[in-house]
């Protein structure tokens, strides 16, 4: 079997003297959708954030596509990344936020067609070309000379997925991506991550949409106080989990 | 504003009998009456002299005090800007004796009188008589006679534009604070630099909070310029008194140097707005006003509505939080 797109092992993060990451190992393969749940505070977001080196790691190693994330190995040490290796790495990396992020100071478009230009030196004309498209595909090709103040929680949204497809990612990261939404604005932003799966696209997703892990996901860990407490395919961890506290998190989710 | 487009079945609107304010009618009345006496004592007043005053507004001495008060803003600006921002920017660093040598320079200049700063800079060369520049304890490049070097007009730019500095450093550092975590994470999530970040996420937001309080120094250094008149300087305080320790027509001449002060503070002002309102740009949900339609909607709403001043006021700054 090929490489894993991502991978894990023995991840520790501590912010001060709480530890928030106890030794998480897992593997997202190409085209996988992989679904992180847990209660708040379980250390999901920050295993994210720990992906694309927004966060630093205390102990262990992650892997993204093949490459060791924030160090180069030289024999047996390691050695800290300059910058300009750390952003070519997370180039590969699409991150969307729960509370979206856009430049209040940019248009749609703007927001969308900026990284490649500055980042992968694409032409002005390409990445606005591109942009263009992307918005279409989300669903936003009427809104592309809106500032974000303009548009509503989902189409910000949809814009920040947009932005994040630009670069052209090997894996997506979605951080509860739907927290911050009005519920009727929900499904506009899952149909453009459901779409995104379809077409094969790798993602790590963190969520309280339990449905949307059922239908969508390929892998699903339900972690809590920073490990890994079950793991599996959706219909295992969310239909019967076999863990105490896996049940009665989901018992108090899908309660709702 | 736009109520006029009555809903179908909408209720009547209300025209109501507005209350009376007799209280205000007749404080306005009072305040006509001082302002009409203050101005026919500046017209009756032979001690004015506004004959003297025209004589002196556009004599080339005044003029070229303006050009040089200009100047030294310009100049003044222009470095307190640069190393306002070189010093934020060091404010900010993790390595605290770049954080500390900052402070202890915002420390000293803003603590001390601009006034103190300008005699002392003028006195510059009595302790360094000369200014080599070159590697610290090595050898130097660059010989410069304090004497010859710092003129009255140096040492009076340097003084404005080191205090400025201070001052600029402390604005330049809250407009960076004020951009949201957010941002920055989000550009570094998409493969941007420090650099680019700076350049193109975090800076253009920050100038949002930067530019008023900027205007402000500005307008702020243009006065203050006058200061270095005690160095003889001769910018357009310094000019106006060179002119009536011969004449002894100290008040029209201030009433000249005042009415130059007051054109060029309304130039800035004006300038400001604009600057402000482009920097503001996609933070509003309705596109501001231009300058002739806030005047034209001033004459119409003698009755302004609070509660619509409130909400727009609060439109401004809800469009930050995303």
């Amino acid at each position: 079997m090929a490489e894993p797109v991502v991978k894990a092992e023995g991840v520790h993060k501590s912010f001060g003297r709480l530890e928030v990451l106890k030794g998480i190992s897992m593997a997202v393969n190409q085209g996988e959708v992989f679904v992180l749940i847990g209660p708040s505070g379980s250390g999901k977001s920050t295993l994210l954030r720990c992906i694309n080196h927004l966060e630093e790691i205390n102990a262990g190693r992650i892997w993204v596509d093949g490459d060791l994330i924030g160090y180069r190995q030289v024999g047996e040490k390691l050695h800290e990344l300059r910058d300009s290796e750390i952003v070519t790495a997370r180039a590969k990396i699409g991150m969307v936020f729960q509370h979206f992020n856009l430049f209040p100071h940019m248009t749609a478009l703007e927001n969308v067609a900026l990284a490649p230009r500055t980042v992968l030196d694409r032409s002005a004309d390409e990445a606005r070309r591109r942009a263009a498209e992307l918005l279409k595909r989300v669903g936003l090709a009427d809104k592309a000379d809106e500032y974000p103040a303009r548009l509503s929680g989902g189409q910000q949204q949809r814009v920040a997925i947009a932005r994040a497809l630009a670069m052209d990612p090997k894996v997506m990261l979605f951080d509860e991506v739907t927290s911050a939404l009005d519920p009727e604005l929900v499904k506009d932003v899952l149909d453009v991550m459901r779409e995104l799966a379809k077409l094969g696209m790798t993602m790590v997703v963190v969520t309280h949409e339990m449905g949307f892990a059922r239908e969508v996901a390929n892998q699903v860990i339900f972690m809590d106080e920073g490990v890994i407490v079950e793991q599996g395919a959706p219909e295992q961890v969310i239909r019967s989990p076999r863990e105490e506290r896996t049940k009665r998190f989901l018992g108090l989710v899908l309660e709702r | 504003m736009q109520e006029e487009a009555t809903q179908p079945g909408s209720p009547q609107r209300i025209e109501a009998v507005p209350v009376r304010h007799p209280g205000r009618w007749i404080g306005a009345a009072i305040v006509a009456l001082i302002a009409a006496s203050l101005i026919r004592s500046a017209i009756d007043n032979p001690n004015f002299h506004w004959d003297v005053v025209g004589n002196y507004l556009f004599d080339q001495r005044i003029l070229n005090g303006v050009v040089k008060t200009i100047e030294l803003t310009v100049l003044g600006m222009v470095i307190g800007v640069v190393l306002g921002v070189v010093f934020a920017v060091m404010r900010l660093s993790p390595n605290w004796l770049i954080r500390g040598s900052s402070w202890s320079y915002i420390w000293a200049f803003r603590g001390t009188p601009l006034l103190v700063q300008i005699l002392f800079w003028n006195f510059i060369a009595a302790l360094y008589p000369s200014i080599d520049l070159g590697i610290p304890f090595g050898p130097s490049f660059i010989h410069l006679n304090a004497n010859d070097f710092i003129t009255p007009f140096i040492a009076g730019m340097l003084a404005l534009a080191l205090n400025e500095g201070a001052y600029m450093a402390e604005i330049v550092r809250a407009g960076i604070i004020s951009v949201e975590e957010g941002q920055t994470e989000a550009a570094k999530a998409l493969g941007m630099t420090r650099g680019q970040t700076m350049r193109y996420i975090v800076l253009p937001q920050a100038m949002r909070v930067i530019i008023p309080p900027t205007g402000n120094e500005t307008i702020s250094m243009l006065k203050n310029s006058s200061l270095v008149s005690v160095i003889a300087v001769p910018e357009l305080l310094y000019s106006a008194q060179l002119i009536y320790s011969q004449n002894f027509q100290q008040i029209p001449l201030l009433i000249v140097v005042s009415i130059w002060y007051l054109a060029m503070t309304t130039v800035l002002s004006i300038g400001q707005y604009f600057l402000e309102r482009h920097y503001g740009r996609g933070r509003m949900r309705d596109e501001p006003m231009t300058l002739f339609e806030q005047i034209r909607s001033g004459w119409g709403a003698r009755h302004a509505d609070p509660d619509e001043l409130i909400g727009r006021h609060g439109d401004q700054s809800g469009g930050g939080a995303l």
